[in-house]
């Protein structure tokens, strides 16, 4: 009997192979067990952090000005806001981003123009989002938008609330929108839109009927990627949100006026309570900054399901 | 009685293993390969209804920028028998075929001159998307639309502007395209199913009752078979032959045998010219040209 056959490497052991390549295979490993340490080390630091100050009560009572810690609320409206903002974020973003990347996978003529798009789409995807915020404030402030924020005596437009923010929001989740739809779309084969053509189909009816349910998986990462860049972000909240913990509506009407006025996210409250901010509450920090790590992990997570669960469409080739 | 099928494993004894059966009895679509022998060949019956001349192409040229792709070429595409255009690569069958339901002008750099007609109609005078419906294509790769098997079929069937029929209305002409395209059995039951989860096969006669479902004149059919396997191919083969009586058939293929097996006329191009036009036993049997012979030559040994 010959000795039973095994499969062998076909890189062959590492031990044959030169110094420099097996230093390069160390190294190579060593960056990525180090990168999930970091990654394991924040999780698990946060969470004991977290849960040690976490008091479920916290997240359904609002923050109160008060000096004494034990008086001064729960991150109720933190919370609120984050989700508020996200939401208003997202829905901007999502239509644009899908028209966008619709014209520039379909049209895009002329070239030109497709080519200043193309930039124009980057330099957002680029821009820091304080220079986002400072931009935001800078236009908003004008009397043509006064009625998307609050008016203070003497007509100063105050250029802060929800729908500011959530406007400059947006286009943080754009670029992210625009680049996982237009990658979807360039995926379907030229045959299927074809084939489409060949039924005696306009592009239009191609686009709506045959190509954007082909690319829902693209548009769905792409908004789920954006929702966690905006639920992460602080800058556009520190400065376009207003400076309010509390939600604070303008107005009286119901939801307008709060979308209207100001309050706070998950981020600026880590931020204020911090020992850098002005609270001084650090526990209250790691709790919320542990909410604020689950949710964006849960929707990482949620990405990685559009993605892969049900996937884009088999092409055959 | 078809023959029993081997499965070979080394170091032991090669073991016999039977046909799948039901009820005791072979399944009635096993149909062993090669049935006939090997080698030979059938050809199709001719059709019994009266040929109609649908399409026809007088001095059609098309080039990709200043490549000519297409030279000269006159055809007459007619209902009650199948026409196989057969050349090697690039030849342009391909383009010839496209330019039948003016596919071909979605192609940026190519032009076109010379006359093709529908039932005596130019073309190029027809709004361009009743055109398609009524000279409908099959493509070389399945592509069915990412939706369900029966909105598959809904889609082709809805028609711009007419408003939306509603599911109960479609259903009728939904089943008869996938009766006519002999799918009706297999899918019956999974209309709602995503029609990506069908196999190559299925996906390809898919594809087949959606190019039928608006009742078309003419059926154009590019390669229709590459990508399948044997058996799928023969489905499509005998479809293709009932279909001829209906509607008219101009299939694109590089498998000479499978011209043979179903093409009543045959039009041989080579470089872009249609070199040899006439019935499939003379073009096969008695080509008129060298050229011709040379590429058929293959065919029969």
């Amino acid at each position: 009997m010959p000795a039973p056959w095994r499969p062998t490497s076909p890189a062959g052991s590492i031990e044959s192979w030169p110094l420099a390549d097996r230093i390069g295979f160390r190294l190579a490993w060593a960056a990525g067990v180090s990168l999930c340490l970091v990654a394991g080390s924040i999780v698990v630091y946060m969470a004991v952090q977290g849960l040690q100050y976490l008091d479920l009560g916290l997240l359904f009572e609002s923050p109160q000005a008060d000096l004494d810690q034990s008086k001064s609320g729960g991150y109720l409206d933190p919370l609120v806001g984050t989700v508020v903002l996200t939401i208003l974020g997202t829905l901007l973003a999502v239509p644009l981003g899908v028209a966008t990347a619709i014209w520039l996978s379909e049209y895009a003529r002329p070239a030109w123009l497709a080519r200043a798009v193309e930039s124009g789409v980057e330099v957002v995807a680029g821009t820091p989002t304080i220079v986002l915020a400072i931009f935001g404030l800078l236009v908003f402030q004008r009397e043509l938008f006064s009625f998307l924020s609050f008016t203070a005596q003497g007509d100063a437009v105050f250029g802060r609330s929800f729908f500011i923010a959530g406007t400059m929001m947006s286009l943080i989740a754009l670029p992210l929108v625009v680049g996982a739809t237009r990658e979807a779309l360039q995926a379907v084969p030229g045959h299927v839109r074809e084939a489409s053509y060949a039924l005696g189909k306009t592009k239009a009816a191609t686009i709506r009927r045959v190509l954007l349910p082909a690319a829902r998986p693209g548009i769905g990462t792409g908004a789920a990627l954006g929702m966690g860049r905006i639920a992460g972000d602080t800058a556009i909240v520190i400065i376009l949100l207003g400076a309010s913990l509390k939600l604070d509506e303008a107005g009286s009407a119901p939801i307008l006026g709060d979308l209207k006025g100001t309050g706070s996210t998950l981020t600026s409250y880590v931020y204020v309570n911090s020992p850098a901010g002005e609270g001084n509450a650090p526990e209250k920090a790691y709790a919320a900054a542990f909410v604020l790590l689950l949710i964006v992990i849960a929707l990482n997570y949620s990405i990685d399901r559009i993605a892969k669960g049900r996937g884009l469409p088999a092409w055959t080739r | 009685m078809p023959p029993p099928i081997r499965r070979i494993i080394t170091e032991r004894e090669a073991t016999v293993v039977d046909p799948p059966r039901q009820n005791g009895q072979p399944p009635a679509s096993y149909v062993p390969l090669g049935a006939g022998g090997p080698g030979s060949i059938q050809r199709p019956e001719p059709s019994e209804v009266e040929k109609v001349e649908r399409m026809r192409s007088e001095g059609v040229t098309i080039t990709y920028d200043s490549k000519p792709a297409v030279k000269a070429v006159s055809l007459r595409v007619r209902q009650g028998e199948v026409l196989a255009l057969i050349g090697p690569s690039g030849c342009g069958k391909t383009t010839m075929l496209r330019s039948f339901n003016r596919l071909v002008e979605l192609t940026p750099s190519a032009t076109r001159t010379g006359v093709i007609s529908l039932d005596g109609q130019d073309i190029d005078t027809l709004e361009v998307t009743g055109l398609r419906r009524r000279v409908s294509m099959v493509f070389q790769q399945p592509n069915p639309f990412p939706m369900s098997v029966f909105d598959n079929i809904a889609y082709a069937l809805r028609q711009q502007g007419s408003g939306r029929p509603s599911q109960e209305e479609l259903a009728p002409a939904v089943t008869d395209a996938l009766e006519r395209a002999g799918l009706w059995d297999e899918v019956a039951e999974a209309l709602d199913h995503p029609a990506l989860r069908l196999s190559g096969g299925q996906q390809q006669r898919l594809c087949i009752a959606r190019a039928l479902a608006a009742q078309p004149e003419v059926l154009l059919l590019d390669e229709p078979c590459s990508a399948l396997d044997p058996r799928s191919t023969q489905v499509i083969e005998d479809l293709i032959l009932r279909l001829r009586d209906e509607v008219a058939i101009v299939i694109v293929t590089h498998n000479m045998q499978q011209a043979l097996r179903i093409a009543d006329h045959v039009g041989f191009m080579y470089l872009g010219e249609l070199v040899e036009y006439g019935p499939a036993d003379q073009v096969f049997g008695a080509p008129h040209e060298e050229r011709t012979r040379e590429y058929v030559g293959g065919a029969f040994g």
